[in-house]
């Protein structure tokens, strides 16, 4: 596309010589690129146009993807595997209302994620112009901080701004709502690098008393667990975070934006906690005298009913944001601060180990007792855990997953064997299908050289499923593998177990063939029906060199277990359907 | 590694839940450790909170969303402008149990134009103001009722009298109470503004921010 910018040279003589910039969409333009955005991913409209003609002129690589909501939960994994802000832009009205999905997922989540969205001219807002919606009023309830650009020499910073909180202090969405007559208007003002209001500030290292406290309760405790959230990923201490338990020989439990914290193929690893969570680290947490809780915030499907929550735990509460402390669960030993200053402030005044032995035994026995062992079907169609293991075992450990949200999800989380942070990519908290593919797109853009699988239902799937569209144009090496039970299967789940097997609106018997679809956009297609074409189209499929989904057909009837039913008591998971 | 195995199992296997280790502990609703035997649920209280903030537009919407949405119960809010130019005063009156007021406190301190916020303590210096429209077929009696707790009438006409009542929440109720004799037409009473007593300040707040 080279030949088309030849009007870069025109601008570089009519722009100001001092900062080559011209406008506010100048302005914002450079702002990303001083805050050292590679990728946007967006699609363009009236109000924005201004941005995107300021675009036109830079380095950064703009994705145009087929749906909004693409855009922003591609943005959202590019912000996971990173770690720094994914940035999504689109027009006003339709396609702001069309980026609040990903928005809310991702400040449920904590991810780093900027979105810019175009707004009409500000002498016609709040007359109900065309293509006007209130984006500021919309995403408020879903961002970290969210501003109306008001002035063209001003609305670089409000970027740079936007950048910076997304990034610092406990990461979140935020959001410019860019009126035409803004990015429009004249400047020369260079926004300078990202930087924090002044007001805004983030505590770094915990209250050295608490974490005194909190060392020797950790000491004393007979079955001490470590909770490891997201926000060990997020605050990079998974090293830290593990040279602990090592040192201390004390058991870990991950929440599921926490997966990928601590290696799972550890002993010291109970895996995966809460309503899908193994057996063993529902045990272990039921019992435990001492729960060290770094960087999570008690979501209910972690906790289950709060009351009887790890109710004979002394609660140390690591957490960079004071209001996740004692919102959910009490904390004895609140520490508030970075989880990776903390983490270290609490090695340090440790003054000896607790004695585990014993405790450590009894959860070897509950590993063993609650092993996630299935049985190998004989005639049945394969299963979805066996291809989950299969696509583990032919990728290499570094492999990114995203998935969309159902039964897949959860056979994905449950029989992937996790070993690094930032590997699990997908909508934990907001629960948002359709994150799959669009996921899958930000992480190989932010990982090129990295294998990308996409878990997805069919369900999940066929809400952007028209994204395959940009992984065939942008040539994204990436699989899906759809686990295709011909039905909105977690809901039918439910419906089997709580409304007496009534299948309201949970069969799919219409979805289409994915192979086929796939073929369509141009991508390869392959189908898996039997145990014995797995290794073989894992094999063709990886080995393509471009998107290639992977339709899996699977048995409707298939569950998802153990299950801790939503309010319910961890300690008392069901194995099976009988026990709930 | 795999966890296939060629034998039959129906399903996942284990002991069942009632043969399983159990806590003997017990949380409340608040996720609190408490004596199992003894269901104790925090009592709500009310107190008054001041918040400090920029004065940028939609603050306001800001705070108010957050109370809605984190189902705080709030009993009245009001927003002023203070001695500095471009900074606001907000005063709370919430009623919560413990655990919801220090999650009241946290949640505003990050909204970002948030620059400070404090529960004011049992006793601070608070007042709110009245106006009450009642039938004007009494003027002397509702004179009366008018002084005796300090008030003043704004506007009197032949078919009704219009005063106004400052004070305490507790005198503010007296006062309604009293003159529902005279046939109270309409209300509009401002809600608390409050500040610390004494050479306490109100809010902590650094000069930049004056
Ligand atoms: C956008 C959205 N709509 C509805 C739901 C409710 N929901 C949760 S799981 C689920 C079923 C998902 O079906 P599918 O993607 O086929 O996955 P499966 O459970 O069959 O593996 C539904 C409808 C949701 N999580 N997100």
């Amino acid at each position: 596309m080279s030949g088309e910018r030849t009007r870069k040279v025109q601008n570089a003589e009519t722009a100001s010589d001092a900062t080559g910039i011209e406008n506010g969409a100048d302005a914002v333009v450079r702002a990303l690129e001083n805050a050292g955005v590679k990728h946007l991913f967006g699609i363009q409209g009236g109000a924005i146009m201004p941005v995107y003609d300021a675009i036109y002129d830079s380095e950064m690589n703009h994705i145009t993807m087929a749906h909004e909501q693409g855009a922003v939960h591609a943005a959202d994994a590019y912000g996971i595997v990173t770690g720094e802000p994914g940035v999504c832009m689109a027009t006003s009205g339709p396609g702001a209302t069309n980026l609040v999905t990903g928005i809310a997922d991702a400040n449920m989540d904590s991810d780093p994620l900027v979105a810019l969205t175009g707004q009409v001219p500000t002498d016609v807002v709040g007359n109900d112009a065309f293509q006007e919606t209130d984006a500021v009023g919309i995403t408020s309830p879903v961002t970290k901080a969210n501003t109306f650009a008001d002035d063209p020499d001003s609305v670089g910073t409000d970027v740079g701004t936007a950048f910076a909180l997304a990034k610092h202090g406990r990461q979140g969405p935020t959001l410019v709502d860019l009126p035409k007559d803004v990015t429009k208007g004249e400047t020369e003002t260079d926004p300078g690098g990202p930087t924090l209001p002044e007001t805004y500030d983030s505590p770094e290292a915990a209250d050295p008393d608490a974490v005194s406290g909190a060392a020797a309760t950790i000491r004393k405790a007979e079955r001490p667990v470590i909770l490891a959230g997201g926000g060990v990923i997020k605050a990079e201490a998974s090293d830290e975070l593990r040279a602990f338990a090592m040192e201390h020989e004390i058991p870990v439990v991950t929440t599921m934006p926490g997966t990928g914290s601590f290696p799972e193929d550890h002993e010291l690893s109970m895996e995966i906690v809460g309503m899908h969570g193994t057996g063993y680290a529902n045990m272990a947490i039921t019992v435990t005298d001492c729960l060290l809780a770094v960087g999570t915030r008690f979501d209910d499907r972690l906790t289950g009913g709060v009351e009887t929550f790890a109710p004979d735990a002394e609660v140390i509460h690591i957490d960079i944001d004071p209001a996740e402390v004692s919102k959910n669960i009490e904390a004895d030993h609140p520490l508030i601060g970075d989880a990776k200053a903390v983490l270290d402030q609490l090695a340090d005044a440790m003054t000896g180990s607790p004695s585990t032995g014993a405790w450590l035994e009894q959860c070897e026995t509950w590993k063993e007792e609650y092993s996630m062992e299935y049985a190998a079907p004989e005639d049945e169609p394969v299963k979805p855990q066996y291809v989950v293991e299969r696509f583990d075992e032919a990728t290499p450990e570094d492999t990114i997953v995203t998935a969309g949200v159902g039964q897949h999800q959860m056979w994905a989380w449950q029989y992937w064997t996790w070993t690094q942070p930032r590997t699990w990519v997908t909508s934990h908290g907001l629960g948002a299908m359709g994150y799959g593919l669009p996921g899958a797109i930000g992480a190989k853009l932010a990982a090129p050289d990295r294998e990308v699988v996409c878990f997805d239902g069919d369900g999940s799937f066929l809400m952007t499923c028209q994204e395959l569209s940009v992984a065939v144009r942008e040539d994204l090496d990436i699989t899906v593998v759809v686990l295709n039970n011909e039905a909105i299967g977690m809901v039918r789940q439910w419906q089997d177990v709580f409304f007496g097997q009534r299948h309201m609106a949970s069969d799919y018997p219409w979805i289409p063939e994915f192979d086929t679809l796939a073929e369509a956009f141009g991508a390869r297609g392959f189908r898996i029906d039997t145990d014995e074409e797995v290794e073989g189209v894992i094999e063709e499929a990886l080995a393509y060199d471009g998107p290639s989904v992977v339709d899996v057909h699977i048995d409707p009837g298939e569950k998802v277990y153990p299950m801790v039913p939503g309010g319910g008591d961890n300690g008392l998971f069901a194995l099976t359907e009988e026990q709930l | 590694m795999s966890r296939r195995r060629n034998v039959q199992q129906e399903g996942l296997e284990g002991p069942p839940p009632e043969e399983r280790k159990r806590p003997i502990g017990r949380r409340n609703s608040q996720g609190i450790r408490i004596d199992p035997e003894v269901e104790a649920e925090p009592e709500p209280r009310r107190t008054t909170i001041s918040a400090y903030v920029e004065n940028e537009p939609g603050v306001l919407a800001r705070v108010s969303g957050l109370f809605h949405r984190r189902q705080f119960n709030i009993e009245s809010l009001t927003v002023g402008p203070t001695q500095n130019e471009g900074y606001s005063r907000i005063t709370l009156v919430v009623e919560e149990p413990d655990p919801g007021i220090d999650q009241i406190q946290k949640q505003l301190e990050k909204l970002i134009p948030v620059i400070h916020v404090r529960e004011l303590d049992r006793n601070p210096v608070a007042r709110e103001l009245i106006i009450l429209k009642v039938d004007g077929e009494e003027p002397d009696k509702v004179q009366a009722i008018t002084d005796m707790y300090d008030g003043e009438a704004l506007d009197a006409g032949p078919e009704t009298v219009t005063v106004q009542i400052t004070g305490s929440e507790e005198k503010i109720d007296d006062a309604i109470d009293a003159f529902k004799q005279f046939n109270i037409r309409e209300i509009a009473r401002t809600g608390q503004a409050a500040l610390a007593r004494g050479a306490e300040e109100t809010a902590r707040v650094e000069e930049r921010h004056t």
